[in-house]
């Protein structure tokens, strides 16, 4: 008996030095120079936390672990492996994966003892299986989205809301009954089921366009629904672990939203998109300019100061090598060029600073929205590639238009605006870009790879 | 009440602040790394996992923990894996080249 306690305290020192490393991981996160050792310490912590588990007196039987562990690493591996490109959908894909076993852990809790819970035990039980629940579909819908298996454009219908909040009202009725007498096991996996639909109405109607913030909120929920498990099996590793991810989760939604200039009511239940439907609207005649890529090449030859507004665009067409090579001829010409990169854009928080730092564009010029907007009076070219509705200036000036309000690049203040796109055809949000027409603004129009190239090969570097 | 509850919510709130002040010093550069780390550093529900699938009660729960140890340790060495990957990308533009 001495010695299992004995034993229990060694495990919990395990677990304290597990939890000191992880904060640790998040602090050196904060620079990118010192980001690799803060992984090292999360993967040193997570090791030691796992480790320490073995020797807990409980175990009776490892062959299930050992076996699971591995199908988890033969799933992990490929995971990690998948391109840049795929990282939003990966992301919502190990949300899912997350929250499954928190939920799982939840409902094992539930049948292992259900005739001895006490009402509270059940209450944050059911609690716990609900966030849970709700993050795997709504996770996995996510997923499906970024992947394209499903179709982006938010899908609705009248009364969509009130659907969807019965619904959710009905798996917290669920809860309380099990509240009220725990034994009701019938009830349970009515709730899962009920939580688990919840999920999939959640996301379903949320746009491809607002995507960085569902995905961080979905973080959020996923972190929260560990800390919650961690109330149900009294482990503080557990509720420190999923506090900080909660806790960044939840910063990163806050951030998405502030540069959508929409609130998290709006994001869940004001589906984009449908406002729109009327906004690109009476088009008279107005005038654009275009040039060709010898034109472009000429007039960025001539440029002290260069910026760059790469959008998801770019990423789509798979152009942000040819961009580096871009940025490489014009630097060697002594050009100064810049990126400019909008909070959202992009399919998850940062990812377009990701797309670039592995074409090798170097990181200090990557500059957020704050740090540039003031300079762009000073820029004699802002490039942009596959980037939209960031680039509005109705945002600032038109109250019409339902972008009205949201931050965005201030790339109409700089001498030459030239912006790479396919058409004139409206943008994905379908909201009409008055850039276009401004007198300071060229159109070149093309596919972003081919036409970064065709200005690549007109400056005669790149190969 | 369980006596457990209030010391374990006096941490929650503790490690939520913890967790606020150094998200919010992490740089916007590496918001998808802070995602995929954050992640790994969830999938630390392996730990309960374990326990549930190793302390066999129950065929039901057994096989419920099983399939969580799968679940949660892909998250965690997918996540460290590609978070890895991701922040060895970041390079800056002085240093030889």
């Amino acid at each position: 008996m001495t010695h299992a306690f004995a034993l229990q305290e060694y495990l919990d020192f395990a677990y304290i030095a597990a939890v000191v490393l992880f904060m640790l991981s998040l602090k050196w996160l904060s620079s990118p120079a010192m980001a690799r050792w803060g992984v090292l310490a999360g993967e040193i912590g997570a090791a030691l936390a796992v480790g320490a588990t073995f020797y807990n007196p409980e175990l009776i039987q490892y062959k299930w672990i050992v076996i699971c562990l591995i199908i988890g690493a033969a799933v992990g591996i490929p995971l990690g492996m998948v391109k840049m490109t795929a990282v939003p959908q990966r992301t919502a894909l190990s949300h899912a994966f997350g929250a499954a076993s928190a939920a799982m852990i939840g409902i094992a809790e539930y049948y292992k003892n259900t005739a001895n819970l006490t009402r509270f035990e059940m209450g944050e039980i059911a609690l716990e299986v609900i966030i849970g629940s709700l993050t795997v579909t709504g996770s996995l819908i996510a997923a499906g989205k970024l992947q394209e298996i499903l179709p982006q454009r938010p899908i609705v219908y009248r009364g969509q809301n009130i659907v969807s909040l019965s619904i959710l009202g009905t798996a917290l009725a669920l809860a309380a009954a099990l509240v009220v007498n725990p034994v009701q096991a019938y009830l349970f996996p009515v709730m899962v089921v009920v939580a688990l639909i919840f999920g999939i109405m959640l996301v379903t109607p949320i746009g491809g366009a607002d995507m960085p913030t569902v995905i961080s909120l979905l973080n959020s929920y996923a972190g929260f629904s560990a800390a919650l498990l961690g109330f149900v099996l009294n482990s503080k590793v557990l509720i420190v672990s999923g506090a900080l991810d909660g806790s960044s989760g939840f910063i990163l939604s806050v951030i998405m939203c502030k540069a959508m200039n929409r609130s998290f009511t709006n994001v869940m239940f004001g589906a984009f998109g449908q406002v729109q439907a009327g906004a690109a609207k009476e088009k008279e005649d107005r005038v654009v300019r275009s040039a060709t890529a010898e034109e472009a090449a000429s007039i960025l030859e001539a440029a002290n100061k260069v910026v760059v507004v790469p959008g998801y665009g770019m990423a789509v067409a798979q152009a942000q090598h040819k961009v580096r090579e871009l940025y490489d001829s014009l630097t060697k010409r002594g050009v100064d060029v810049e990126f400019a990169i909008h909070p959202v854009a992009g399919r998850m928080p940062g990812h377009m600073n990701v797309l670039l730092a592995e074409a090798d564009v170097p990181y200090d010029h990557l500059k957020e929205m704050d740090e540039i907007n003031g300079d762009f009076p000073q820029v004699d070219v802002a490039l942009v590639i596959g980037a939209n509705d960031v680039t509005n200036p109705a945002a600032k000036t038109d109250k019409t238009s339902p972008i009205y309000g949201m931050p965005v690049l201030d790339v109409e203040k700089s001498h030459t605006v030239m912006v790479i796109k396919r058409s004139m055809n409206p943008g994905f949000a379908g909201i009409d870009n008055p850039l276009y027409y401004m007198n300071n603004t060229l159109m070149l129009f093309g596919d972003a790879k081919g036409f970064v190239s065709n200005i690549v090969k007109e400056l005669g570097g790149g190969h | 009440m369980p006596a457990d509850f209030i010391s374990n919510l006096y941490l929650f709130i503790l490690a939520g602040f913890v967790g606020f002040e150094l998200i919010k010093r992490v740089s916007p550069l590496l918001h998808t790394p802070l995602m995929s780390l954050t992640n790994a550093l969830d999938a630390i529900v392996v730990v309960a996992a374990i326990i549930i699938a190793g302390r066999h009660t129950t065929p039901l729960t057994t096989a419920l923990g099983a399939v969580a140890v799968a679940a949660s340790f892909s998250n965690m060495v997918g996540g460290f894996f590609i978070t890895d990957r991701m922040v060895r990308m970041f390079k800056t533009g002085r240093p030889k080249k």
